[in-house]
Parts: C-alpha cells; sequence; structure tokens
C-alpha cells in the first residue's frame, strides 16, 4: 500500500490514522459482496485511496474545527465478526403503535439480518432489499445510482465507507407508487468484548417521480461493547416525489456514530429529513440536501439530548442549486453536565437560484455551568432575488417559567422536565407524520424519565 | 390562616418591605391598597416564595407552620395560590397538561388519589364553563397568545381547579376592561367561602367593588400605614395616597 506516501495530504488531515483501517482492508477486501463487478471494485479502490491520501480529519480541519475524532485512534477498530448474528431480539424498536411487523429491514452489526425482515405491506414493484442481495439482484439500479452523490472526494469518512461498503438498506420505489406503510430500517450495534467494532452502513434510496416514502431509520445498541458506525446514504428523490427520512439515534454511551446523508431533490420533490439524536458518545451527521430542480422544498430538522461526557456534532449543507426552492431547518438541543453539542448549518444559494426562500433556526438549552454548544450557521447568497433567514439561540431555562410552575405545586424537577420537554416538543412539531412523532416524542420522554 | 409578623425584606441588598404585620383569619377577604413602589407584589411574591428576595427580619406562620422554610412548591400544597400580576407564557407545555400536573401533584402530596384523564377532564371543563372559558383555551399553551383578560381568566380556573386554602390576588384587575374584570371577579366570589381566606392587591378601588373585602389595608414605604373596613377603600379613591406622603402625579 504505498498510496499513504504518493499523495501528500492537505492540511487538515491525519493519514497516519488511515493505517489500522487500511490493514483490515486488505484483510476482507475479498469477501466483500460482488467482488466480480468491476465497477464496484473501481468505486472501493477510490474510496480506499482517497481514504489513505488523507485519513481521519483533525480539528485544523474547517468542518471539524470542534469535534476531535483522536479517540478513534487509539482504539484500532476491528471488522464485525459473525458474532452479531447470533444474538436474538426480544423486541425491536419500531414507531408501530401496535407493535406489529411492517416492512423493515435489521442490520446487526452492520450485517442484514434476513429472519427479521419483511417487505410486506409494499406495493408492488417496490423493491426493499439489502445491498449485498441488490448487488446480484438489481446489480443496474446500485450501479446507477451508488456513489453518485455522496463523492469521497473531501470527505474521508465517505471514503472509509466507501472502501468498505458491504450491506446497508435499499429501497427503490417506481414512478407514481405510494408506499402508505412507514418503511423502518433498524441498525443494532452488539460489537464484542474482544475489540472494538466497526462497520460501515451503506444506504440507498432511489424515490423515482410522483412516488412517495416514510422512512424510519432506527440506530440502537445493545449491551455496551465499543463500536463504530459510520454510515452513508444516498437519497434521489424524483420529480415531483416526496420523502420523509426520519431517524433516531440511541445506541449506549460507548459508541461512535458517524453518519453522512447526502440527498438530492429533483424539480418540485420534497426531502425530508428530521434526526433525533439521544446516544452515543460522540455522535456526528451530516446531512447534505441539494435542491437540484426548481420548485424543490427540503427540510433539514432535528433534535438532540445529550449528557454526561457525550459529543453530538450536526453538520448540515443545503445546496440551492435552482431557482425557486424551499428550505426549512430547525434544529434544537438540550445539553447537560459536561456534554458538548456542535451545530454547523451552511446555505448556499447559487447564481441562478433566484426566489429561494430559504430558513434556519439552531437553538440549544444549557442545563448546567459546563454544558458547551458551538454554533457556526453559514450562509453563501450568489443570487439576489432571495429570502433567507437564520437565528441562533443559547439559554437557560427560564427563572419565571420554573416559578410559575412550581407556585402551582409542581416540583422543580418535574417543573424543569416539563420546560425541558416543551423545548424540545417545538422540534418534534418538524415531524410531520404523527406517528413517528408521537413515537419520538416518548423517546424524548425515557430520556427525561431516565435524568 | 396566616400571620405575618414583622416582615422585613430585601432586594439586591435594598430593603423593600420594613415590617409588615397582618393576620389573616378564615374566611377573610383582606384588601391591600398601595401606590406604585411600596411593596405590593414584593410581598406577593415572598408569600410564594419566589427567589431573589432576602427575608431579613420576621416570620410567617401558615396555618401553623413556617411558610418561610418551605418551597414554592410545599406552599401551594399546603393550600396557597398565588393569582399572577403577569401571568407567565410557557410555550409548548398545554394548559390541561400543566394544569393536570399541578392539581395531581398536590393531591399527591395532600396523600390523595391522583385524577385520571377523564376524571380531570370532566372537573376542568364544569369549572372552564363557568369562567367563560372554551375547551380551545385549555389545548393552547399556558397563556401564549391569550388577551389580558384571557390570561386572568387563567389565574382563575387554575384557583377554581386547585382550590387553596389561601389566595393571593395580586393586582388582578390591571389590563382588564369591565367586562373581563365582571367574570373574573364572579370567579373569585364563587370560591369565597369560611374556610377560605383572601389577599386581594390593587392599586385601585374598583375591583373592590366586586370583590368585597373585610378589611382594607394601606401598604406605602414598605409598611402597612392603616387599616379599616371597606370604607376605607373608598377614601383612597377619593383623596388618593397623599395623606401618605405619596406623590402619584409626579
Amino acid at each position: 500500500m504505498a498510496t499513504t506516501t504518493l499523495t501528500k495530504a492537505p492540511r487538515g488531515y491525519d493519514p497516519a490514522a488511515a493505517k489500522p483501517f487500511l490493514e483490515q482492508f486488505d484483510r476482507v477486501k475479498d469477501g466483500l459482496p460482488g467482488a466480480g463487478l468491476s465497477w464496484l471494485t473501481d468505486l472501493r479502490g477510490q474510496g480506499h485511496d482517497r481514504f489513505a491520501a488523507l485519513g481521519l480529519p483533525t480539528v485544523k480541519n474547517e468542518s471539524w474545527r470542534y469535534t476531535n475524532l483522536r479517540a478513534l485512534d487509539k482504539l484500532s477498530f476491528q471488522p464485525a465478526t459473525d458474532a452479531g448474528e447470533a444474538v436474538r431480539f426480544d423486541l425491536l424498536p419500531t414507531v408501530r403503535a401496535d407493535g406489529a411487523t411492517g416492512p423493515r429491514l435489521v442490520f446487526v452489526d452492520g450485517r442484514f439480518r434476513a429472519e427479521l425482515s419483511s417487505t410486506a405491506g409494499l406495493p408492488a414493484g417496490v423493491e426493499l432489499l439489502n445491498l449485498a442481495d441488490a448487488l446480484t439482484r438489481k446489480p443496474d439500479l446500485v450501479a446507477e445510482h451508488l456513489g453518485r452523490i455522496a463523492a469521497p472526494d473531501d470527505q474521508p469518512l465517505v471514503a472509509l465507507n466507501t472502501a468498505f461498503l458491504a450491506d446497508g438498506p435499499v429501497l427503490h420505489v417506481p414512478r407514481g407508487v405510494t408506499v402508505d406503510e412507514t418503511i423502518e430500517l433498524v441498525f443494532v450495534s452488539v460489537g464484542t468484548e474482544a475489540q472494538p467494532t466497526a462497520f460501515h452502513p451503506r444506504g440507498l434510496i432511489v424515490a423515482e417521480a410522483e412516488s412517495r416514502a416514510v422512512i424510519v431509520e432506527h440506530h440502537v445498541g445493545l449491551g455496551s461493547c465499543t463500536t463504530l458506525s459510520n454510515g452513508v446514504t444516498e437519497v434521489f428523490v424524483g420529480a415531483g416525489a416526496s420523502v420523509h427520512h426520519y431517524k433516531v439515534q440511541r445506541e449506549h454511551t460507548d459508541s461512535f456514530h458517524l453518519s453522512h446523508t447526502a440527498a438530492k431533490v429533483a424539480g418540485k420533490g420534497i426531502y425530508d429529513n428530521f434526526i433525533l439524536t439521544i446516544g452515543a458518545k460522540l455522535s456526528r451527521n451530516e446531512v447534505t440536501s441539494v435542491l437540484d430542480g426548481e420548485e424543490g422544498d427540503t427540510h433539514v430538522s432535528g433534535a438532540y439530548m445529550v449528557r454526561g461526557g457525550q459529543h453530538v456534532d450536526t453538520t448540515t449543507f443545503i445546496d440551492h442549486a435552482k431557482p425557486c426552492c424551499t428550505s426549512r431547518e430547525v434544529y434544537k438541543g438540550v445539553i447537560d453536565d459536561q456534554a458538548r453539542a456542535v451545530f454547523q448549518g451552511k446555505i448556499i444559494v447559487r447564481p441562478n437560484a433566484q426566489k429561494t426562500d430559504g430558513y434556519q433556526q439552531n437553538r440549544a438549552l444549557l442545563l448546567s455551568d459546563t454544558a458547551e454548544i458551538d454554533a457556526k450557521p453559514e450562509l453563501e447568497i450568489y443570487a439576489d432575488d432571495v429570502k433567507c433567514s437564520h437565528g441562533a439561540t443559547v439559554g437557560e431555562l427560564d427563572d419565571d417559567q420554573l416559578f410559575y410552575l412550581r407556585a402551582r405545586g409542581i416540583d422543580k424537577d418535574t417543573a424543569r422536565g416539563l420546560l425541558i420537554g416543551a423545548f424540545l416538543s417545538e422540534a418534534l412539531e418538524e415531524i410531520a407524520e404523527e406517528s413517528v412523532r408521537d413515537a419520538f416524542q416518548s423517546y424524548v420522554a425515557n430520556w427525561q424519565n431516565a435524568r | 390562616m396566616i400571620e405575618i409578623k414583622n416582615l422585613h425584606a430585601s432586594v439586591d441588598g435594598k430593603e423593600i418591605l420594613k415590617g409588615i404585620d397582618l393576620t389573616i383569619n378564615p374566611g377573610e377577604v383582606h384588601a391591600i391598597m398601595g401606590p406604585n413602589g411600596s411593596g405590593k407584589s414584593t410581598l406577593s411574591y415572598v408569600l410564594a416564595g419566589r427567589d431573589g428576595y432576602e427575608i431579613t427580619e420576621g416570620s410567617v406562620s401558615f396555618l401553623g407552620k413556617d411558610l418561610l422554610e418551605m418551597e414554592p412548591e410545599e406552599r401551594a400544597a399546603a393550600g396557597l395560590f398565588l393569582a399572577f400580576q403577569y401571568p407567565v407564557e410557557i410555550p409548548g407545555v398545554a394548559n390541561t397538561t400543566f394544569l393536570k400536573s399541578a392539581l395531581n401533584a398536590i393531591r399527591k402530596k395532600r396523600g390523595e388519589p391522583e385524577l385520571d384523564a377523564m376524571q380531570f377532564l370532566k372537573l376542568v371543563r364544569e369549572k372552564t364553563k363557568a369562567l367563560s372559558m372554551t375547551d380551545e383555551m385549555l389545548k393552547r399553551a399556558v397563556n401564549v397568545g391569550f388577551s389580558g383578560g384571557e390570561k386572568k381568566r387563567n389565574e382563575t380556573l387554575q384557583m377554581a381547579v386547585l382550590q387553596p386554602k389561601f389566595a393571593i390576588l395580586d393586582e388582578t384587575d390591571s389590563g382588564l376592561d369591565i367586562d373581563a374584570l365582571k367574570i373574573v371577579a364572579e370567579g373569585v366570589n364563587a370560591l369565597r367561602s369560611p374556610e377560605r381566606s383572601m389577599l386581594v392587591i390593587t392599586h385601585y378601588q374598583r375591583l373592590l367593588d366586586y370583590i368585597v373585602p373585610d378589611h382594607v389595608h394601606v401598604l406605602a414605604f414598605g409598611k402597612i400605614q392603616r387599616s379599616g373596613g371597606k370604607e376605607l377603600a373608598l377614601e383612597l379613591e377619593k383623596n388618593g395616597y397623599a395623606e401618605f406622603g405619596v406623590n402619584e402625579a409626579a
């Protein structure tokens, strides 16, 4: 592997950090699915070479100033073993009130678990399957889309994911088809006692013109082994299609959760993303939405609750590439103890993207003197007929509100809980699907009860 | 019911209450009248237990207990209620959720069973009707988007639901037109009983036409300057507070 020495890494990257990951790559590469597909081998090769050249980002990298990945260096993560396959589950998370199993795919340590998955309730023509199978059953669909939006270029973690890409969810909704049932994607991190475990789920969502789907990702942990989930999901939203993509991350606090979601929205399409972050020691959600056709609409919102030594990073990029599109971004978070949150929200309005309507709001509630938020909104506007606003607030619980509640007999802790819940519920209002909103609300309530 | 003795309180080192003595017996309605800055609101906040007030001297006994030692929520559970001059807006908390949490918290502390959703709804519907409030106001976030009159009606509703033993009405008339004032006063009067006491704090006599007090006290410069019957209020209305050295025209 001479690549690391051939290319000089740009400032803000640590190529040496790539080494332990690349050593594993040589061991696992022959076993990766679709090894016979030359385009895939090329794609993995691009990811590999790019990651080898860059390594992990450092805090000298502008995009990683507030999130330090040095902890990953020390852990020398190993690829997931078969151990996860033996794990049985009494209960998997769902947003379904009745607890019934609808269409869902389940992945344990990044590996597909067919016996826990189901395509029940999907309309004819809709494909919901895992990537490893899709490479044999739907190679053209995958070849046409995979790696087209999430490019490894200056994204070392996307490059790492691309090098190792093996499995993950694939959804294809044909033109004009509405999927009524909520599709659930369940990712369980288990790991092993023996060593920290890394996996790189790769998702692909293709919603053809005038189609509609609601997708909920659950990321949960079982046990307390150290894991690294480094996921990438690409979402293609066709003309007039709408994709509602919700995610809740409740992994345990010894896990690392890195995620990159990249959407491309055609004319009159809607991409609606909401992420609720509760778990992980360190998490970063990157969401990129490119409004690539006129009158497209994207919502990129979320809520987070962190405490102890948790670190949560939200890095979003909304690209108004075409005229007459709207974007809305509402992030709210509660930070307690020594926890730290990062919000980086970039909106770019390209020169021809007239009549853009953009809105960004980021609000944080600090519950302790040692809690911290670093916020960096960035608006780059190159068109002149544009409506764009952004706001950021950082505050504490309101003393007047607390006193009012206590004066009515509500004890201090309950009163604080009510106010925290109220703060977050405003963000959850951004979730259009009622069943999802209700479920997410209950996760918020559980977090509070555990305080 | 409540016995206030030589109560002194300061805010940021500045003494606001300079020796209040006041005893209210069960069933009595007392009015405290006074000009701006006389210490009226400070007295109500000190009694309700708000942070930021330093009690430098004196005592308050409420139903035989040391009120000043209690947390605000303990005071509420013991039966004290403050109707706020400026009810606080709480976005994101529905009025019903708030009322139910408050009622059940108090019932729990009193050792009474908590009400379930149905029982609570029945109770609160009955009370809202009497105050010409709509179901829609219950669903809205606490005081958010309420008019001045709606906020005061909402305070009265809380009082009706929580059934306190002793209620302090802090400038309940402020910001109310005459119709709203009548509705609120009716709501308050409906709660008068031989077991329940009230302290009505106001600048103007007008409110006392509708909530007729048994005793009236004049508060100025942090002390009760004079006490009397309800006729004292009329006298103040006529002569103002000049007699007590207060020049309100200034």
